[in-house]
Formats: C-alpha cells, sequence, structure tokens
C-alpha cells in the first residue's frame, strides 16, 4: 500500500515552468509541487544569459521583430500562432518578474538592462537589437529564485525530495501520479483531477552537455509509456560554446558583449558562414561552423576545438571593424572590469575548470548539447495535443523544457526557454486550475502503484551481468558522435540498433542497494531505462527525417526540404514498436524563405 | 593518475554508527572530487549515497567536507585536493546517509527570514518597472548569488552549538532584501534578527567567508546587518 494524497492540481517538477505553474494553479485550485529536488536545486537555475522580451530599454524594439526573429530561428518549424502569442505575452512577463522582486542589471535611469543574444534583430536594418533581460550572467538563478520566494510568500504546498516515477489515466483522462520520496523509499499516490508535468530536458542522453545530471527525460518518458506521443524530437540544439570535454557552457551572451570565435589558424571565421550578424548567428549555424572548421583542419592544433575570445583588445578592434556603437553612438568599447561584471560566472567558470583567465587568455570550446526543442506536444494553454486534430487529454498539462509548444521549432533562439516556462508555465496553471473547478476525480484505481513497484523490484533481482555507469556512457558516447551535430542514414542507423542492443543488455542490470532510505542507485538506474527510451525516440524521429533544418543537419539531405517535410514528427511507442505520424505547422504571417544570417 | 579516496559511510538501516570506506580510482587530475565518487559509485559500490544535480557549482546540491573542509564537490578538482581524499558529510545537520544529510533545518531557517520582497505600494502607473539604479542594484549584488548550499552554515561553530542559529545563509538571504531598495520589510526582517538566534549568535569566526564556493562576503554582510540594528539605517 502506499500513502494516498488529494490535490486537484499536481505539478510535477519545481524549475522555471513549475514554480510560475504551482503559483498560478494554487491561486484557485488546491494545488501541490512535487520534485525530485528542492527547487532551487533545478536546473532553471543554470541559466546564463538572459530573457528576452521587446521592452526597447536601449533602443526600438517590437514584439513584431521578436516574432519574426523567433519564426527565422526555428527555420520555421516553430507555430506561429504560439510564436506570436509568447512574443506578445513576453514584455509584461519580463515586468512581472521585476515585480515579484528579481533583481535585473540596471540601464543608467534605471530600467531593466539588455545585452544582444544571436538571432535577436532590428528587422529593419538587419543589425543585432539588445532584447535579453538579464542579471550578470545568472539570469535563470536569479528567476528560480524569485519564484521561489513567491510561492513562500503564497504558501505553496511543495513535496521536496520525492520523485514521481509513474502516471495515472483513466478512461483516457488524467487521474494522478505516483512518486517516491527519497528520505523514506515510501510509495505516495497522489490522486489529482489535473496533472502538469514540467520536468525538464533529456540532455544527459549525449556526452559532452550543458545538462545537470538529472536531465533524464523522465516526464517524457513516463508519458511515452502511456501511449502519449512525444513532438519533433529530432531537434535538439547543440551550443557553439561549451567549455572543451566538460560541456559547461559559455553564454551567448559573451559573444553578446563582443567576444569573437577565433580557429587555429588565428582567424575570426564567423563573417564566412554568417556575413551580417557574424558571431551572434542562431546557434545552430555557429555550431555547424566550428564543426566545419575542425573538420578542415582548422581546430587549434589540429584538435577537436576552437577559441573563444572575449579579451578586451581583441573586443575593441573586431568592434571598431563591425561598427558597433553604443546606444549614444560613441564607439563601442569594453574593459578587463566589463567582463568582469557582465559575466563574472563564466570567469569563475574558466579559472576553476581550466585555469584560464578569460581576461587575458583565449577559452577553449566545443559545441555541446544543450536544449531539448521537442517533448510533449502542447498548445498555447499547455493542454497536451496528442495528434493532428487537437484532441487533447483532459487533465494533462506540460510546461517548459519538456514541452514541444512549439515555439522553438527546429532551433530555440537564445533567451526564449525563459520566456517560455514563464508565459506557458503560468497559462498552464491558469487552465489546468480552470479545469479543476469544473471536473470531478476519476475513481483512482486500486494498486495503481503496483506496476512501477514491480519495475523497481525488477531491477533489484536483474542478473547483475550489466553494469549500469557502463551501459549509460555507451549510450552517450554513441548519441553524441552518430545522433550530433551532423547526422546521416548510415550512422544513425547503427546508433538506433546500439540503442537498442542497450535496452536488452538493460534488462541484465542489477541494483545492489537493498534499502529504502536514499536508494539513489536505484534511481540512477530508474532514469537511464528512460534514457534509453528517450534516446531511441530521438534516433528514429532523426533518421526518418529527411531533410536539414535548424538543430538537425544531414550530410545525405543538406538542404531544408519544405515540400515534403514542413511539418511536425509526432513519435509514439505501442507494443514496443514505434510508429511516426506528423501534424501540419501553423503558419500566420511569415512564408518560409531562406535562413540567412 | 590513481585517485585513494576514503568516505564517510552510514546507512541507518544498517549500521549503528558511520564508518570510513577507501577506494582507488583512476582519475585525471583535472577531474572534479564528484567525477570520482560518480566511478566509485558507478564501479566499486553502488549503494554509495550523495546528492548532486547541475555538476557546475551553481545549484547547490553537493556541499560537503573535503579534506575537512567544506567545498562543493563539482566544484573542487583533483589538482586543487591531490590523490588522497576524504570526504565527509557537511556537520551539524543529521546525517540521512552516507554523504546526505537532512536538509530541512536549513530550509526552515531559510523561511523564517521572509525571504521575499515586501513592498505593498502601488506598482508603477506605467505598469512598467520600478526603477532602481545601477548603484542601488549593486548595493545587494553579494547577497543574490547565494544558491543555498549550506557550505557556511554547517562551517560556523555557533551553528554546530544549536541549530536553532538561523546561521550565515539565513542571514545572507536577509541581507538579500535589506539592502535592496525597492524592499519595504527591513524593520520586520531586523526584528527577526534580533532575537536571540539571529546576529548575536555570530562571533565572526569567519569559517563562513571562507567555505562560500560563491565568494560571497558572508561576514562582511552580517557586519552590515548589525550595523543596521545599531543605528537603525540602512545605508
Ligand atoms: C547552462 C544553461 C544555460 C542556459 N541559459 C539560458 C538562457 O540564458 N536563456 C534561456 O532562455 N534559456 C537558457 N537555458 C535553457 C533553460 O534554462 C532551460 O530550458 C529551462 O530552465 C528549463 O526549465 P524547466 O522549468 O522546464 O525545467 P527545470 O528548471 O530543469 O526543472 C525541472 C524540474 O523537474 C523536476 N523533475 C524532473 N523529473 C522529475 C520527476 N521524475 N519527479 C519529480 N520531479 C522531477 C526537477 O526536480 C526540477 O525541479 C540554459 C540552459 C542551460 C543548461
Ligand atoms: S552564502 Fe555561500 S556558502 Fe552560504 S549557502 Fe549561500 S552560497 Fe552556500
Ligand atoms: S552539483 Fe550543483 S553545485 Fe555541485
Amino acid at each position: 500500500m502506499s500513502k494516498v494524497h488529494q490535490f486537484e492540481v499536481i505539478v510535477v517538477g519545481a524549475g522555471g515552468a513549475g514554480l510560475m505553474a504551482g503559483l498560478y494553479a494554487s491561486r484557485n485550485a488546491k494545488t501541490a509541487v512535487i520534485s525530485k529536488l528542492y527547487p532551487t536545486r533545478s536546473h532553471t537555475g543554470a541559466a546564463q544569459g538572459g530573457i528576452s522580451a521587446a521592452l526597447g530599454n536601449y533602443e526600438e524594439d517590437k514584439p513584431e521583430w521578436h516574432m519574426y526573429d523567433t519564426v527565422k530561428g526555428s527555420d520555421y518549424l516553430g507555430d506561429q500562432d504560439a510564436i506570436e502569442f509568447m512574443t506578445n505575452e513576453a514584455i509584461d512577463a519580463v515586468l512581472e518578474l521585476e515585480h515579484m522582486g528579481l533583481p535585473f542589471d540596471r540601464t543608467p535611469e534605471g530600467k531593466i538592462s539588455q545585452r544582444p543574444f544571436g538571432g535577436h534583430t532590428n528587422n529593419e536594418t538587419g543589425k543585432p537589437v539588445r532584447r535579453a533581460a538579464h542579471a550578470a550572467d545568472r539570469t535563470g538563478h536569479m528567476i528560480l529564485q524569485t519564484l521561489y520566494q513567491q510561492c513562500i510568500k503564497n504558501n505553496v504546498t511543495f513535496f521536496d525530495e520525492y520523485q514521481v516515477l509513474d502516471f495515472i489515466m483513466v478512461d483516457g483522462k488524467a487521474t494522478g501520479v505516483v512518486a517516491i520520496e527519497l528520505a523514506t523509499g515510501e510509495l505516495h499516490t497522489f490522486h489529482a483531477k489535473a496533472v502538469i508535468f514540467a520536468t525538464g530536458g533529456y540532455g544527459r542522453i549525449f556526452e559532452v552537455t550543458s545538462n545537470a545530471y538529472v536531465y533524464t527525460g523522465d516526464g517524457c518518458s513516463i508519458l511515452l509509456r502511456h501511449g502519449i506521443p512525444l513532438e519533433d524530437m529530432e531537434f535538439f540544439q547543440f551550443h557553439p560554446t561549451g567549455i572543451y570535454k566538460l560541456g559547461i557552457l559559455i553564454t551567448e551572451g559573451a559573444r553578446g558583449e563582443g567576444a569573437v570565435l577565433i580557429n587555429g589558424k588565428g582567424e575570426r571565421f564567423m563573417p564566412k558562414y554568417a556575413p551580417t550578424v557574424k558571431d551572434l548567428a542562431s546557434r545552430d549555424v555557429v555550431s555547424r561552423a566550428i564543426y566545419n572548421e575542425i573538420k578542415a583542419g582548422n581546430g587549434i592544433d589540429g584538435k577537436n576545438y576552437v577559441y573563444l575570445d572575449i579579451r578586451p583588445e581583441t573586443v575593441n578592434k573586431f568592434a571598431a571593424l563591425d561598427g558597433r556603437t553604443n546606444p549614444d553612438g560613441s564607439p563601442y568599447l569594453i574593459t578587463g572590469d566589463t567582463v568582469l561584471t557582465k559575466i563574472p560566472d563564466i570567469v569563475d567558470f574558466c579559472r576553476v575548470y581550466l585555469g584560464v583567465d578569460p581576461v587575458t587568455q583565449m577559452m577553449p570550446i566545443q559545441p555541446t548539447a544543450h536544449y531539448a526543442m521537442g517533448g510533449i506536444p502542447t498548445n498555447k494553454y499547455g493542454e497536451v495535443v496528442i495528434d493532428d486534430k487537437g484532441t487533447t487529454v483532459p487533465g494533462l498539462y506540460a510546461a517548459g523544457e519538456c514541452a514541444c509548444v512549439s515555439v522553438h521549432g527546429a532551433n530555440r533562439l537564445g533567451t526564449n526557454s525563459l520566456l517560455d516556462l514563464v508565459v506557458f508555465g503560468k497559462h498552464a496553471g491558469l487552465k489546468a486550475a480552470e479545469y479543476a473547478k469544473n471536473a470531478d476525480y476519476q475513481k483512482m484505481p486500486d494498486g495503481a502503484e503496483s506496476s512501477i513497484r514491480s519495475e523497481l523490484e525488477a531491477l533489484k533481482n536483474g542478473s547483475g551481468k550489466e553494469n549500469a555507469f557502463d551501459l549509460s556512457n555507451e549510450m552517450k558516447n554513441v548519441m553524441f558522435s552518430d545522433v550530433g551535430i551532423y547526422r546521416n542514414e548510415k550512422d544513425m542507423t547503427s546508433a538506433l540498433e546500439k540503442v537498442r542492443e542497450l535496452q536488452k543488455r538493460f534488462k541484465e542490470v542489477k541494483v545492489s542497494d537493498t534499502g529504502k532510505i536514499f536508494n539513489t542507485e536505484l534511481l540512477n538506474a530508474w532514469e537511464l531505462s528512460n534514457m534509453l527510451e528517450i534516446a531511441e525516440v530521438v534516433a528514429a524521429s532523426a533518421l526518418n527525417r529527411k531533410e536539414s533544418r535548424g538543430g538537425h543537419a544531414r550530410d545525405d539531405y543538406q538542404e531544408r526540404d519544405d515540400e515534403n517535410w514542413l511539418k511536425h514528427t509526432l513519435i509514439t511507442k505501442k507494443n514496443g514498436k514505434l510508429e511516426i505520424k506528423y501534424k501540419p505547422v501553423v503558419i500566420t504571417k511569415h512564408q518560409p524563405k531562406a535562413r540567412v544570417y | 593518475m590513481e585517485v585513494t579516496i576514503k568516505i564517510f559511510r552510514y546507512n541507518p538501516e544498517k549500521d549503528k554508527r558511520g564508518h570510513y570506506e577507501t577506494y582507488k580510482v583512476e582519475a585525471h587530475e583535472n577531474d572534479r572530487v564528484l567525477d570520482v565518487l560518480e566511478l566509485v559509485k558507478g564501479h566499486k559500490d553502488g549503494t554509495l549515497s550523495f546528492r548532486r544535480s547541475c555538476a557546475h557549482g551553481v545549484c547547490g546540491s553537493d556541499a560537503m567536507r573535503i579534506n575537512g573542509r567544506n567545498m562543493l564537490a563539482c566544484k573542487t578538482l583533483i589538482r586543487d585536493v591531490g590523490a588522497n581524499i576524504t570526504v565527509e558529510p557537511i556537520m551539524g545537520l543529521k546525517v540521512a546517509k552516507d554523504l546526505i544529510v537532512d536538509m530541512n533545518p536549513f530550509f526552515d531557517n531559510y523561511k523564517k527570514m521572509l525571504p521575499y520582497l515586501i513592498n505593498d505600494n502601488p506598482l508603477p502607473a506605467d505598469g512598467k518597472e520600478r526603477l532602481q539604479s545601477p548603484e542601488q542594484r549593486a548595493r545587494f549584488d553579494e547577497s543574490t548569488k547565494c544558491i543555498l548550499c549550506a557550505a557556511c552554515t554547517t562551517s560556523c561553530p555557533s551553528f554546530w552549538a544549536s541549530d536553532e542559529y538561523y546561521g550565515p545563509a539565513a542571514l545572507v538571504t536577509a541581507h538579500r532584501f535589506i539592502f535592496d531598495s525597492r524592499d519595504e520589510g527591513a524593520e520586520q526582517r531586523l526584528h527577526v534578527l534580533s532575537e536571540t538566534n539571529g546576529t548575536a549568535r555570530c562571533h565572526t569566526a569567519y569559517n563562513c567567508t571562507e567555505a562560500c564556493p560563491r565568494d560571497i562576503q558572508i561576514t562582511k554582510a552580517i557586519g552590515e546587518l548589525k550595523m543596521a540594528m545599531v543605528t537603525g539605517k540602512i545605508d
């Protein structure tokens, strides 16, 4: 038997999306937020560079430009109704954060400070525009802290260090979740009218990643097992600037402040690939440029990395060549102090992990697996939508990185994720509470937790022929090398086979810890089963899409193919077999055209 | 290189008291202590338990005592601590298992600081942001960096003596709001801090400042709180 709790709305996850959903749902319905981490440990806290809104605090900017940039950034795969909704709500969303107490950096007049970011442009001149509202390079940390503080102020109920393991659905309607209390190992059943998943991403399926250990795709794979489709899973963003080997992120804000990429010949190479915005092109474009440089033998010492250079003399030289100016028209110049105040955490990371001082030395970087564009399909109210007809699952919602609205399409613009969290987290919370007010509790089936209980037991009783840690590394390696920045039929086919082999071998894993209290070995093994599930879905979706678009780049199909592939992938798993369907992209204002930066 | 790591082990379901286990693993000098713990868990003993998430010093999960000093395992490299490492849980909070301690008293103290912006005045009529000059913003920048890792609080002799003491991390949180020009809750918070478990328990041992992985000048911040209580002025 498990302990039973009843709440009208259950939010799974306490990052930016979950906290925002929890705040808004709890205004109108009895709500609890369940999280496997203490809320302040969530990965939203790692976000660095900023959150976008056309506030225009330094120069002219408009939500319409923000919309177009997002559509273009998405390589036309984003749904334009949802994008317009988000960019229209952006200004109020960011101001609301300020009103909640978020300590943004300030302009000299005391307004919220903004910085340039990749793909943010003045649509008339094509030049970069300052749109990313920021607090140094700790914007996500401030958002996470501020939202958690507001939850404390508003007495939101939390179940900290409870990990959700299963979803309960009765007659096609959300009925609750089963979770394990980490400190005791007890299973708890949460009976609910509405459930919101806000469990974050799954970048840990790749070897080099900016993502936290806990980014194991729990929410996505739990729902996949219940027959819910996942959308556009082939689109995973590789961020151009991860610290060499470690994958720790160096924010695009560094290039926003003027840093440039330098290859092994000492050349600034981005102007070759993006003549107008250069180092501030979209992430997919920059990551591929780095890859091409490395492949052409232009890595540093012929190795697989290049340099990011923010030394003031370099920045000032190229800013002058580019004609970059301050808002008052004076030439753009930085000092060592600018670096220390604008990206203090990056300076710290480089000193600690590399022994490199960015003020006087160049930073060795390589692309790092960063962000899942795909996920649980939703509409702009966070309602989970399972087909091309807009059919929803009553009471089921998703928001944040685990969801696919889709506002990011094939490639997310920097700073649009944090915006996505607050906008769609809020609306999912509002919608779920509204639904709960008019719905009854479904009858909770007997033994709702028995299926997950036996799954956990099985993990303790495996043969022990295989080691989970090694399987995990094998998965990460094959996914990074064969379903990475550049892909092709042959590599992806073998990657898919490999992942399926790993799934089989996983059955031979044995968890040695038989205890109940903080059995992290057991939960890590369960998380690995999720990652293997997600890796399979990512590889299969990618193999199937025979074109190149945004984050999905193929050597064997190098062009974007709007005639055949301007559509979203929906993948399901039924009786162990994957099934792929499609749904159309919503296009309102901007017809697809070639994407040039 | 070969790393020898001695780890405090305690499983309340089996052990009467804690003990140490020593493991040898192959690691690189640029590896994090966290990487070594993962290797031990992956290859030597799966039952070893510790918290971790971000792996680069921003989430606050993995504060522990490494060679006797409070540090984040993910922000401490082998080259900084050498090939002979002793790892123990942080002190002053009850050990739940191995390197995991019960964090609830720590977060309870945090919540006592009224850790949210207090300002009941109407918002700007144009719906825009409350204005704050860069200088006003800089005034409390240090204390916004806190990741609630508890390295400071669990290095403090006053906290070891009594976990009723709110501890340095809670005081940093109080500082974060009291010195924010937009906040109007200073009086309420200073009242909380003037109670027996508040600033009076700080004896300026400096352990906290040395332990903080975010380089927050904690003792200085506490000094500013004490000053504000004496003068009744915030500046
Ligand atoms: C280093 C880095 C820098 C970034 N910088 C930026 C930036 O500058 N701008 C920007 O817009 N975006 C940025 N991003 C992206 C952005 O930060 C993330 O996409 C976003 O924060 C995800 O938020 P979330 O609320 O969806 O998930 P998270 O904040 O990760 O929260 C997930 C939550 O789900 C919980 N959870 C997961 N599984 C379970 C389970 N099984 N049971 C219970 N709880 C569970 C976790 O405990 C956690 O609370 C960055 C990302 C990284 C990695
Ligand atoms: S003040 Fe520093 S040591 Fe203390 S909890 Fe905050 S980050 Fe950790
Ligand atoms: S794992 Fe996040 S601070 Fe160490």
